[in-house]
């Protein structure tokens, strides 16, 4: 298993974690479901995770994978926040599509 | 101890300034008018103690109360300095200041702002005696603007009427011209000798080339507060205020401040000769040119103004020709006369209920015994009758001129024959024949109150005898005020000989010339003044006043108005074009920016991206 790791190098995981980036930037440009939306921010988090793994890995050094849990723990708790601002939204005004929610127009 | 008197003698006017423009409103008419009057006669108290001593010791006194302003080349003290000039000033602003509100309590008892009034008249007594008293030409300034902003306050006390004040901000525009002289005057002054000190000055005073500027700026400052031509339009005008107003204005105050100044200069004026031909000049003219206005006013104060404006003349001739001590003297007598005069046609405008116009009086003898008779004296006294105190002073003035120049005798004397006229027209045209009002203004007429007639008689009495200060031969002022005056042109006092008799009789003369004339067209004959529609001639020039409020108004006022509103409406337009624009910029490019705040969170995330990555391009070239 280590050897596999080791096998396909740290250029494949930065590769692999930028795609998965770019994947959720270009989701959240171009979506208009606003959990859709959040999908996205979650796989731009975690592709940031999956870099900090990699790292740490690669350094021997276990400080990167306790961000991780710090990162996946703030995520929740977005995500509990975000989900609840969310039903609030669709209770008073029917949609979750965001280019509806226009109040922020000046 | 006399730092302290002075400052009591100060400190008086002002209390009752304060009490009575703070609390004025709560107290009553009585204790209002009490207080003003008891704080200026405690001045008047203070000022004969000052003079007492002045008189016994000879000695001036300087008090120096702090180091005022401080400049690299020299300082100016808050100091006071009380020499034989100042003592006589103090005595006659303080004394006639007195009687003056003393009459104020009974003739402005019906006025609503009553407290008001002697805050004001409190304030104009406080600054003349800063005026006299300061110790240098900055402490002197601060009293010559502080009359001419109770003058204003004053003239247009009456505020309701848009005449009144007209008047008022033309006496103060008038004498801000003459206060430009005057700050020119101390500019030079403190240019050339490094001091505003007048002992300073006086003990080192040279003839230094720029010295006739200070002293022309001197002259014209003198020439507004003063009234004299060009800038005397104001003082008749100034008749709107109330009429102790312009009492205490032209027999104590204000217009004795010019001479005032030019006197305590006196050693600055011998050292420029053509500047004191100015003067003389100016003085005898304004003095004819007055006289022959006073000739056909039908107010009753505008003829006494005009003549305060030709009396002020022959005043500046005085100065002009050197005889400093004999314009004092005629400045002494005319106070106590036109003060006299100013009160009773006060008493007299009282007594018919406000009017003014000399054409509805007449036979006010009758019921007004005692104002006809010290408004009798004192014209007496004004025209030059001996043995009244108007005869020695303006016989001095006379004879002056005549050893000087004799033009300028023959004007002046022609002025004073005018004045004896005029005056007797007033007199006869008020007092005498019947009564020409109104039926209802007829049944009111009344002597006034004793509070009214008091300084009457009092002024009266002291018109009578005021000339004895100075009679010729016996000098008692000559020789007070010669401290002061350093070259004066009568310190030889002239031996009286046939020439000088033959002049007085002369003056005497003419003076009856005057009163004869008068009495034969306005009591012989019982001429009364033609309607203002009616004047003609050389008479319409004269009503008008040679239209030189016209002329100024053609000459000054208008190019100004002109110029003002051409600023106002090209220049402004134009800097505000300029102006506005700049402030349409920002405007304009935030309109534009406001649309990109349009809500969308997807343009608002795409702007985000964008610009973490141009961030991330950035670090990439820095690196």
């Amino acid at each position: 298993m280590e050897q596999v790791l080791q096998q396909i190098g740290i250029d494949q995981y930065i590769f692999l974690a930028i795609l998965l980036f770019c994947i959720g930037a270009f989701g959240i440009l171009y979506r208009r479901n606003a959990i859709v939306m959040f999908m996205s921010i979650e796989i731009m988090l975690n592709a940031a995770n999956l870099l900090l793994v990699a790292f740490s890995n690669y350094h021997e050094d276990a400080n990167g994978q306790v961000f991780v849990f710090f990162t996946m723990a703030v995520a929740a708790a977005e995500v509990a926040i975000g989900l609840a601002i969310l039903v609030a939204i669709y209770r008073n005004i029917g949609s979750i599509d965001i280019d509806k929610l226009k109040n922020l127009k000046g | 101890m006399s730092t302290t008197l002075l400052l009591l003698t100060l400190i008086f006017p002002l209390v009752g300034t304060l009490v009575n423009g703070f609390w004025g409103k709560h107290l009553s008419k009585k204790v209002s008018g009490t207080i003003a009057t008891v704080a200026i006669a405690a001045s008047f108290v203070t000022s004969c103690l000052f003079f007492a001593y002045i008189q016994s010791t000879q000695q001036p006194i300087k008090v120096v109360l702090f180091e005022w302003m401080k400049f690299s080349y020299f300082s100016i003290d808050f100091g006071f300095y009380f020499d034989q000039l100042a003592a006589l000033w103090l005595l006659f602003i303080t004394g006639i200041g007195t009687l003056i509100h003393l009459y104020s309590t009974s003739y402005m008892s019906h006025d609503e702002h009553f407290a008001k009034f002697f805050t004001y008249l409190n304030f104009f007594v406080f600054f003349m005696l800063i005026l006299v008293t300061g110790s240098n030409l900055a402490m002197m300034f601060i009293g010559w603007e502080g009359v001419g902003l109770c003058s204003y306050l004053l003239i247009g006390f009456w505020y309701k009427n848009q005449d009144y004040n007209n008047a008022a901000k033309k006496a103060f525009i008038m004498n801000r011209i003459g206060d430009l002289g005057f700050l020119v005057g101390i500019f030079v002054t403190g240019y050339l000798y490094h001091t505003l000190d007048f002992v300073a000055l006086q003990q080192h005073s040279y003839l230094a080339p720029s010295l006739g500027i200070a002293t022309m700026a001197f002259f014209i400052a003198a020439t507004g507060k003063s009234a004299q031509l060009p800038l005397y339009t104001w003082l008749p005008d100034a008749m709107a205020g109330p009429t102790p107003v312009s009492a205490l204005i032209h027999a104590a105050t204000m217009v004795t401040a010019g001479i005032f100044m030019i006197t305590r200069l006196n050693f600055l004026f011998d050292l420029t000769p053509n500047v004191q031909h100015i003067i003389a000049v100016i003085g005898a003219v304004t003095s004819l040119v007055a006289a022959t206005i006073a000739l056909v006013q039908n107010d009753i104060k505008k003829v006494l103004a005009y003549s305060t404006v030709s009396q002020l003349g022959l005043m500046f001739l005085a100065l002009g020709l050197g005889a400093y001590e004999v314009a004092v003297f005629h400045v002494i007598t005319h106070a106590f006369f036109k003060a006299c005069l100013f009160l009773g046609s006060g008493s007299v405008i009282h007594a018919i209920g406000g009017e003014q116009d000399m054409r509805h009086m007449g036979g006010l003898k009758k019921h007004m015994k005692i104002t006809y008779a010290t408004f009798f004296v004192s014209t007496l006294a004004i025209s030059g009758f001996p043995p009244l105190s108007g005869f020695f002073s303006k016989d001095e003035i006379l004879l002056t001129a005549f050893h000087h120049n004799t033009v300028l005798w023959i004007i002046a004397s022609l002025a004073s024959i005018l004045t004896a006229f005029y005056m007797f027209r007033l007199l006869f045209l008020t007092f005498s024949n019947s009564f020409r009002g109104t039926k209802e203004q007829e049944s009111h007429l009344h002597e006034s109150p004793s509070a009214i007639t008091m300084p009457l008689v009092i002024l009266a009495a002291l018109a009578t005898v005021g000339g004895l200060i100075s009679i010729p031969g016996n000098s008692w002022l000559n020789q007070f005020l010669k401290p002061v005056i350093k070259n004066s042109a009568t310190l030889h006092p002239h031996t009286l000989g046939t020439t000088e008799y033959i002049l007085m009789g002369l003056a005497v003369i003419g003076a009856f010339i005057g009163l004869g004339v008068a009495y034969m067209k306005y009591v012989k004959n019982k001429q009364v003044p033609v309607n203002d529609n009616n004047v003609a001639g050389i008479q319409a020039i004269l009503a008008n006043k040679y239209y030189l409020d016209e002329i100024y108004v053609f000459l000054i006022v208008q190019p100004i108005n002109f110029l003002g509103s051409f600023f106002k409406k090209q220049i402004e337009a134009l800097i505000n074009g300029v102006v506005l624009s700049f402030g349409r910029i920002p405007s304009e490019l935030s309109y534009q920016g406001k649309k990109a705040q349009n809500g969308n969170i997807g343009l608002y995330l795409f702007a985000f991206v964008i610009g973490v990555c141009g961030l991330i391009y950035y670090l990439f070239m820095c690196y």
